[in-house]
């Protein structure tokens, strides 16, 4: 499943955009970033309500496929701007992490 | 190749420079996806440390085919209990740090769990020296 899949599939708002033909190979829930850093794999999409500029960080470190922003968490001026500059992904539902990360399972299961 | 890094203290948003660049670096230089994303990774735990406690310090970042050392020193108050920093969970983090998502107690149990090597002198008052080595695969 690509990123514009995903968007599709989830129903999601494109805030920022990345590279949109990237795969997502799983997925992560969480608003901690050193415990999503340390856990989250390269290609997750993660789902989050934090949209500051650290978690951008997180994205580019962690080598995620996207970020989600969940239950319609906002995405802070300073956080658009580092996601703009480094072509991270940052997407949103008004659905929560618990919804969301429930049906990219199911997606990815089908896909399997 | 040997780079250096001013990381500003108490600048959240700034917070990711230094390892951002490293990691761009490593990537140009063609290093292992999984290399790049275990030095970056412990390298910005590091520098948010820094920001975080030691109101800033200096990254210094040793690139050889073999392994990258990354070098992290601070004047900052030092840690008390090395021991007890080393324990997932375990944060000092004041409460604006953890609105912003931080001080999870997770930043050297990370260091710890994406590096080769792991060094920490540490004095009380003085500051921190954290040496990290990641090794590369051959």
């Amino acid at each position: 499943m690509t990123v514009r899949e995903l968007i599709t599939g989830l129903s999601l708002e494109t805030l920022v955009e990345g590279d949109l033909d990237r795969a997502v190979t799983g997925g992560y829930t969480g608003d901690l970033l050193s415990w999503v850093m340390g856990r989250a794999k390269a290609g997750d999409a993660w789902f989050s309500v934090m949209g500051n500029v650290n978690a951008v960080a997180v994205c580019v470190l962690a080598d995620v496929a996207c970020l989600v922003l969940c239950e319609n968490a906002a995405l802070d001026e300073a956080a658009r701007a580092r996601a703009e500059l480094e072509s991270v992904t940052i997407l949103r539902s008004t659905a929560t992490a618990y919804t969301l990360a429930g049906a990219l399972s199911a997606r990815l299961e089908r896909t399997v | 190749m040997k780079l250096h890094y001013e990381v500003a203290g108490d600048d959240f948003t700034r917070a990711g420079e230094a390892s951002g660049a490293v990691k761009a670096t490593l990537k140009r230089l063609g290093f292992p996806a999984d290399v790049i994303r275990r030095v970056a990774i412990a390298m910005y735990e590091g520098e948010i440390n820094m920001v975080i406690h030691a109101d800033g310090g200096v990254a210094d970042v040793e690139i050889e085919p073999d392994r990258i050392l990354v070098t992290l020193t601070d004047r900052g108050p030092g840690i008390p209990d090395v021991e007890k920093a080393m324990q997932e969970g375990f944060s000092t983090a004041p409460e604006n740090v953890r609105n912003l998502g931080f001080g999870a107690g997770m930043g050297l149990p990370n260091i710890k769990r994406y590096t080769d090597d792991l060094k920490i002198d540490t004095e009380i008052g003085k500051g921190t020296c954290i040496r990290m080595t990641i090794n590369v695969p051959s």
